[in-house]
């Protein structure tokens, strides 16, 4: 059972060092993780969790606001604004990224540069959060003590 | 914690705490923040600081949330800004320092800043994803102790105990009775940009001079804890009166203070109000461009607009027929609501929609003569020298004390020189009160008063430069309320929020109501100079209490008033409506005098027959264009025509004219209650 449950934290560990290796998190996440502690032991995967059902709307107005001709692009930044800063509170990195190409194309008032860097946005956005999810559920099963062993 | 959606706020354990000035103790003892008991403890301090966060982003509140509280803080957080405005006025105290969001749906941050430095002096951190320099040098404008950029991190949010260490310094600094610093206080304006928050300079460095000694007798003695003054409505209204009794640059201090003769008032509380005052009224009159701090107030309140609109849809027919409004005062009228309900920058478009509406119900009133002419009729009537008449109609949304101040203003103190541009866009507005008046008297007349059409146009040019709130049609108010936007704005958002509550202004905002400070003033044709206090937020302020107060009695326009009540509710949306109906009872009193000819003009010159209608702030501006139309007739309007241009200089009349002409052509219109702020200005105006 030790071992089992040594070799799932290893595990975990490896994810997480790869979710920060290909850029997908970044500092930001480290920030949530030393938020957790006791009184929170489950702080990072709540507040993800708040950032997947809250997010939802922005991505959802986006999608509306890009169906308009012609474009809106000060209320396409405006809301990718708010999303960015959301996305980038968990420190998701790629996110932040698609959504900054977003809003240089909005300004550019490119009307493809932006329907196409949304595709980009929302196909990050929808990967991170698999393997968040996935990430999180072996945490779980893993238990808390991973949390002792997570390199920094 | 779930923030859950709308107005959650979840306080985690504040601690209300008597006086303001006993962070440390209570900070230490009570709340169980810092642990201890006792008071002044200060080795326990930063611990327990009360912190209020505020993020529309339910994600970044939590994250804050749960950093500060790793900071041993107190955290309560809020999800909306008038949220937080309510909670801050209800626990007066209860708060040590705020940190806010900028861009948030319902009120800008910065105005939500602007609110908190004058009703609460509390430190204000402002934090944003945005770190362009143009936000964070707002920041800094508009008085932000920090600006943090997003995401934040915990180290960012350790150190946030020094804006409130060196706020309460500042704050004890001037409760020192031996400190020269006293007398320091400069009434004039060393360089407001950079006092924002920590005062003066001198004042800093004579603080850290005594800041050791002084800082441990604090600590100890709790009676030499300065209890933070709460500056509401009424007691702002008061400290506006007496410094514009004074007049802007003579206004020291120690003469403010006994002017207000308010028991338990220092004149320390009084410098620092003074100095924030100042830095209001700076930014408002720099602030003469639509895109500053316009954006933020015309913010848009789109349901108030939409509720100015219809508002204004009756009112205009009573306006009409009044003639009350200047073409430009819809505009401004429908901006400075825009403004004044906080709504974000984009509202602006919807709003100038209805503004347009606006303008062009007055235009078809026009034909018949009525609006247009009234302005210039008013002038002709009165005799020409009015010119004010300029926006009558000023902007109702906004703040029905502004506009009735303006209204009283219309007369001729509008035009006067008041130092600030506000003060003399109100005047234009006041005369476009003013020329409604006695159009209305003459109803059909036309047009006799042909500078008084000619008037208007520069009054209300003048009020869109200088004040930077192009969009308030009446100019004096423009100004205003894009820089005071954070006043108007507060009481407008208030308004919002308590709908209860009539006046908005007058109680929401704390801010000292202008005008029962100074209801004289307003009566009285020279008063204007108490008048003038009101140009900033409480200027609109003001121009309610005062309007009351002078027991305007002269409105007359009982039909009117229904017009209005109706439109009340129609605007119930926008915080106008709740300024409405507080002046319609203010009206209906003034009704009778309205006038500050008579009773008390109060805001207006005595001649001004005007105008004061104009505090009914958007709706009302409409019906009180009637009423001071109506009280022109009484008043024996020729009176108001000759103060004008014994107040105002032809150029400056010219001037405001045309800015209100450019206003209406602009389709500004702002039915914001720039009258109020007319009534503001009009007391600077030399008499």
């Amino acid at each position: 059972m030790e071992r089992n449950q040594m070799q799932m934290h290893r595990q975990i560990a490896t994810i997480r060092k790869s979710l920060f290796d290909q850029g997908y998190l970044d500092e930001q996440f480290v920030q949530l993780e030393e938020l957790q502690d006791n009184s929170n032991p489950n702080f990072v995967e709540e507040v993800v969790t708040l950032f997947y059902r809250d997010s939802a709307r922005f991505l959802y107005n986006l999608d509306q606001a890009l169906e308009k001709r012609p474009l809106d692009f000060s209320r396409l930044d405006s809301l990718m604004h708010q999303f960015k800063g959301s996305s980038s509170s968990i420190g998701a990195k790629k996110v932040k990224i698609e959504c900054t190409h977003f809003r240089d194309y909005c300004n550019a008032r490119n009307t493809e540069g932006c329907k196409r860097t949304f595709q980009h946005v929302k196909k990050e956005y929808t990967t991170l959060k698999k393997k968040l999810e996935a990430y999180f559920q072996m945490s779980r099963q893993a238990g808390p003590i991973e949390t002792a062993c997570r390199p920094r | 914690m779930n923030l859950g959606g709308g107005q959650v706020v979840n306080k985690q354990s504040v601690m209300p705490s008597s006086s303001g000035a006993s962070w440390k103790s209570t900070a230490a003892g009570g709340s169980g923040g810092g642990g201890g008991g006792d008071g002044g403890v200060p080795d326990q301090f930063p611990a327990g600081l009360r912190v209020l966060v505020v993020d529309d982003d339910p994600t970044c509140l939590m994250i804050l949330e749960k950093m500060l509280r790793n900071c041993n803080y107190e955290v309560t957080k809020c999800n909306r800004a008038e949220v937080a405005l309510s909670f801050l006025r209800e626990n007066k105290n209860g708060f040590d320092v705020v940190i806010s969001d900028v861009h948030m749906p319902d009120m800008d941050g910065f105005k939500l800043l602007e609110h908190i430095g004058i009703e609460m002096d509390l430190p204000v951190i402002m934090m944003s994803a945005d770190d362009s320099k143009s936000v964070v040098m707002k920041g800094v404008t508009h008085g932000a102790c920090d600006y943090l950029i997003k995401p934040v991190r915990i180290e960012a949010l350790r150190n946030i105990w020094q804006h409130v260490v060196r706020k309460r310094k500042h704050e004890w600094k001037d409760f020192e009775p031996s400190a020269s610093a006293d007398e320091q206080k400069p009434p004039e304006e060393p360089d407001y940009s950079s006092s924002a928050n920590e005062g003066h300079n001198w004042k800093n460095t004579k603080r850290r001079k005594d800041e050791d000694d002084e800082g441990e007798d604090r600590d100890d003695s709790s009676s030499l804890k300065k209890p933070r003054v709460v500056w509401s409505v009424e007691l702002h209204q008061q400290f506006v009166a007496a410094v514009n009794q004074l007049g802007i640059d003579k206004a020291v201090p120690k003469k403010i203070l006994e002017l207000m003769n308010v028991p338990g008032l220092t004149r320390e509380n009084v410098a620092s109000h003074l100095q924030k005052y100042r830095l209001y009224l700076r930014r408002l009159s720099g602030s003469q461009h639509p895109g500053g701090m316009n954006a933020s107030f015309m913010g848009g309140p789109d349901a108030g607009y939409g509720s100015i609109s219809s508002l204004n849809g009756l009112d205009l027919q009573a306006l009409a027929a009044s003639g009350q409004l200047g073409q430009l005062p819809p505009q401004s009228l429908a901006t400075l609501q825009a403004a004044a309900l906080g709504r974000s920058t984009n509202s602006k478009s919807p709003i100038s929609a209805p503004v347009i509406d606006q303008r062009n119900i007055f235009s078809f009133e026009n034909p018949k003569s009525r609006y247009t002419e009234v302005q210039s009729q008013h002038l002709t009537n009165s005799s020409s020298s009015k010119q004010m008449n300029l926006l009558p109609g000023i902007p109702t949304n906004m703040e029905p004390k502004q506009f009735v101040s303006l209204q009283h203003q219309s007369g001729q103190h509008s035009f006067g020189s008041i130092n600030n541009q506000v003060l003399i866009q109100m005047g234009g507005q006041s005369q476009s009160q003013s020329h409604s008046h006695s159009h209305s008297h003459s109803q059909g007349q036309s047009n006799t008063n042909p500078h008084h059409g000619l008037r208007p146009p520069v009054l209300s040019s003048e009020m869109l430069t200088r004040g930077g709130v192009v969009d308030m049609a009446t100019t004096v108010y423009n100004p205003v309320v894009s820089q005071a936007s954070s006043l108007v704005d507060f009481s407008m958002n208030h308004k919002n929020d308590s709908s209860g509550s009539s006046y908005p202004l007058g109680g929401s905002l704390g801010i000292p109501n202008l005008a029962s400070a100074t209801p004289t003033p307003l009566q009285g044709d020279g008063n204007l100079d108490t008048k003038v206090p009101r140009r900033g937020i409480v200027s609109s302020y003001d121009i309610f209490n005062d309007i009351n107060p002078s027991g305007i009695r002269e409105w007359g326009l009982q039909d009117v008033g229904m017009t209005f009540d109706s439109a009340q509710h129609t605007m119930q949306g926008g915080s106008g409506p709740v300024l409405l109906q507080h002046n319609r009872s203010s009206e209906r009193e003034m009704g009778g005098q309205n006038r500050n000819s008579t009773s008390g003009k109060a805001i207006f010159s005595p001649g001004v027959e005007t105008g004061s209608h104009r505090n009914v702030g958007q709706q009302r501006n409409s019906y009180v264009a009637e009423n001071s139309l109506r009280v022109k007739a009484e008043d024996g309007s020729s009176h108001n025509n000759t103060l004008y241009p014994e107040q105002y200089g032809d150029d400056l009349l010219a001037a405001i004219l045309k800015q209100h002409h450019q206003q209406q052509q602009q389709g500004v219109g702002q039915s914001e209650t720039e009258f109020g702020f007319d009534g503001y200005a009009m007391d600077n105006l030399p008499a």
